[in-house]
């Protein structure tokens, strides 16, 4: 007979529009952090830390990197005979065929996973957030208060809690209101989006919502559990949780991971992190490089100068390139010469000799302003940059250049080259 | 490939000095992510030999736990797999491996139980990349009994701890002395062999009941006029670990470009068991020059012409150079190393210093270490 007491459902399918070109080709949990990991691997080593070993990843877009990624599990110990990690994207049924239109409506079409494993319990996770997490706790909370719905939630200083979703509790932590966003918040504990559920509670809201449209957790089923009178709580969470939903913030959770001592220490040998290591070989550091205040990933070979930065696996930095305050992924060439200031370069970039990344003015994106700030460039995966040319802040590249779309060899500050589809 | 792999692993070696106490030579950590035994292990898996026997004796826990799953190198869970053979008290048998010819004869069932028709026959303790099909190519073209991998060293290498062998024309081995004093040839066996199956089975039945135990001596050497011993030489980079002195160079020969390239970028790959770590951080201060740094390490002191491996600390103002220091070495401040050897999870002191005059040190030093 198969029973779970717990499992877990990530939902992993959004964009994350706001990552601009980062998410152009794959889905923001497979997106690279701190130099060799990726996103959702915060999410699936907090699981298998925490004692739950079975982990339905609900995938819809761009969900490529995402699959090679996860696999059968095998990074997180998750390969196993009875549960372990298995990949849900959207699929064709008898009747009628729909795209996942919500986070529960996403959940609703696999209540067959879900009843196949028999749990008491159901936890509900996104997978795109910086934090380590034990969800045995929060079970432990969710039990001792004979709850139908626990949430996790954090303090926010009060005046970026009109961002979030807010929660009002009585002294026992019962949940009495929400507010979504409010202009004048009355708390500043915010919902972190994990839930756990009480597995009959769930199937009973997500049955009874079937037909609403776009039918999501926070704004809809919790309210649904909310007027039914269910017993929600607020677990309050306080260690480190960083949401990387914008460039900015995504430049600068990776950029603390360098610091002396880093809030967030990946060094600890209690509560490791897991991924899918690409790279076995060590790192090369050149007898005329220079390396300070840096994390670098496994079989990179650095010839230049890198400071202040956060660089992946497999990356070569030419001899006498300048790299500063960036975040450079996976597979990225930069050139001899080359100056990179202040960028995020993805996966598998190639750049020239003598370029000049950074330069100039701090002008905003034309384009799409309020994604490409921060005075960042930022290079979508498998783009080209031709040698001798400068880019100027809050530009953007993606796909393969040539010399004839930089004018006078220059792209200026705020300016947007977009080639990406030509690689194909 | 219509082979079974044998990986003789149970040695260990006076030459590497205290760097054998805790470990089998096969265990070695090399050029900060491997093992010495990968190697070979990777070679068979990419020569698409799906079963594989490694022999241990020597320390064996070492290679146990590096061993504990046939994924790490892609070996096959239901179609073949990775068997570690260590000896074992039986109903008739009751002595440790005595050579390496005892080693297959008292596992002999493996290769009665196996239907390909060849085995590949190699130690783990080379560095080395080589697509065994090639040799058995070479095996089967030249209808020989044995085939012996040999390298031919430079002039400043010495041959005297290999066996040294001389080929007639055709490529057939007619000489064969094992650590001779003196050679005037510098054309050395690698340890690498191809033989038949069933032929392999009969010359160790042979052997066992002459009483002979070791496969070099006493049926390689002894057969030579007998049996069709013949050489493939192979030209790419190989280095035997063996002693404390090429432990280090072979080490050292990480730091070249050249030899990076074809272990690291070039097709095809080395694979290990991957333990995740970190990236390597680099803290305010810290000087590093041409060294290889294995991931989970911190650095603030100067580095130089060095390797590192997992999980080393390096403290304020401490310098390094011309040094291999092994996993999970905790270095404090202030400390001054060059030619050493730090042997893994070792703790050295502040203000501590270590240099290899004459030749390179190895360093065990066992401190308390009070970690963040």
């Amino acid at each position: 007979m198969i029973r779970k007491e717990m499992i877990a459902m990530l939902l992993a399918g959004g964009q994350g529009s706001r990552l601009g070109v980062l998410t152009a080709e794959i889905a923001k949990p497979a997106v690279a952090f701190g130099g060799k990991y990726r996103i959702i691997d915060f999410a699936l080593s907090n699981c298998i830390n925490s004692g739950v070993d079975t982990v339905g990843v609900l995938t819809q877009y761009q969900p490529l990197r995402l699959n090679t990624h996860i696999g059968i599990g095998i990074p997180w110990d998750l390969d196993k005979n009875i549960g372990g990690v298995s990949v849900l994207p959207p699929y064709e049924k008898s009747n009628e065929s729909e795209w996942y239109s919500g986070t529960a409506n996403a959940i609703y079409q696999n209540l067959g996973y879900i009843e196949y494993y028999n749990p008491e319990y159901v936890l509900i996770l996104g997978g795109d957030h910086i934090y380590k997490m034990d969800y045995e706790v929060m079970l432990k909370f969710h039990k001792a208060n004979k709850a139908d719905i626990t949430i996790a939630t954090i303090q926010v200083p009060m005046e970026e809690a009109n961002r979030f979703g807010v929660v009002i509790t009585d002294e026992t932590k019962r949940i009495t209101e929400f507010e979504e966003k409010p202009e004048k918040p009355r708390s500043n504990l915010a919902s972190m989006g994990i839930y756990i559920f009480s597995w009959p509670v769930l199937r009973e809201a997500l049955i009874a919502m079937k037909d609403q449209k776009n039918c999501d957790f926070g704004k809809h089923i919790i309210p649904y559990c909310h007027n039914k009178e269910k017993r929600i709580f607020a677990y309050e969470y306080n260690g480190y949780w960083k949401d990387v939903g914008t460039l900015g913030s995504y430049w600068e959770s990776n950029m603390e991971l360098i610091d002396l001592i880093p809030e967030f220490n990946l060094y600890e040998e209690f509560w490791k992190i897991y991924t899918k290591t690409e790279y076995i070989p060590s790192q090369y550091i050149g007898s005329n490089a220079v390396v300070e205040k840096a994390i670098i990933g496994e079989a990179s070979e650095i010839y230049g100068k890198v400071y202040n930065s956060v660089i992946g696996s497999g990356v070569t930095i030419g001899e006498g390139a300048v790299v500063r305050d960036s975040i450079i992924m996976n597979g990225t060439v930069i050139g001899e010469r080359t100056v990179v200031n202040k960028s995020i370069l993805a996966e598998n970039v190639q750049i020239g000799n003598d370029c000049e990344l950074g330069v100039g003015e701090d002008i905003p994106n034309k384009e799409k302003p309020n994604i490409y700030s921060f005075g960042l460039v930022t290079v979508g995966e498998y783009s080209k940059i031709p040698g001798g040319v400068k880019l100027g802040k809050n530009t953007v590249v993606s796909g393969e250049t040539t010399p004839s779309d930089y004018v006078d060899g220059i792209l200026k500050s705020g300016e947007t080259i977009n080639k990406a589809g030509e690689r194909i | 490939m219509r082979a079974i792999g044998i990986v003789l692993a149970g040695g260990s070696s006076t030459h590497m000095r205290e760097l054998s106490n805790k470990r089998a030579v096969a265990a070695m950590p090399i050029a900060g992510g491997y093992r010495a035994i990968d190697f070979v292990l990777s070679n068979m898996s990419n020569s698409q030999i799906q079963k594989v026997a490694v022999f241990t004796q020597y320390n064996s826990k070492s290679l146990n736990e590096h061993l504990n799953s046939s994924k790490w190198w892609d070996f096959g869970r239901k179609q073949g797999g990775l068997y570690v053979f260590s000896p074992t008290i039986t109903a008739d048998n009751r002595s440790w491996y005595r050579g390496t010819a005892d080693a297959i004869a008292q596992n002999l069932d493996f290769l009665k139980s196996s239907h390909e028709p060849y085995v590949v026959i190699a130690s783990g303790d080379c560095i080395y990349k080589m697509d065994y099909n090639d040799v058995l190519y070479y095996h089967i073209a030249k209808k020989a009994d044995v085939t012996i991998v040999t390298k031919r060293l430079s002039s400043e290498q010495d041959a005297t701890r290999f066996g040294v062998v001389n080929v007639n024309q055709d490529g057939r081995i007619v000489e064969f002395e094992e650590k001779p004093v003196v050679t005037d040839s510098n054309l050395i066996s690698t340890g690498i062999y191809i033989v038949r199956r069933r032929q392999l089975i009969e010359m160790i039945e042979q052997a066992n009941e002459e009483g002979r135990f070791d496969f070099v001596k006493d049926i390689l050497i002894r057969y030579r006029n007998v049996k069709k011993i013949y050489s493939y030489e192979m030209d790419s980079y190989w280095s035997n670990i063996g002693t404390a002195e090429s432990y280090y160079d072979t080490n050292m020969d990480f730091l070249d470009k050249k030899v990076r390239e074809y272990f690291f970028k070039e097709y095809p790959d080395i694979y290990s068991k991957v333990i995740d770590l970190p990236p390597a951080k680099y803290n305010p201060g810290c000087k590093v020059k041409n060294s290889l740094i294995a991931s989970g390490s911190i650095i603030n002191g100067t580095v130089e012409n060095s390797l590192l491996f997992k999980e080393v600390y390096v403290g304020n103002n401490c310098t390094i150079k011309n040094s291999v220091i092994l996993n999970d070495v905790y270095i404090g401040d202030n400390c001054n190393i060059e030619n050493c050897i730090i042997e893994s999870k070792s703790t050295i002191a502040a203000g501590t210093e270590h240099i290899g005059k004459e030749t390179t040190a190895i360093i065990v030093e066992k401190n308390a270490r009070y970690v963040i």
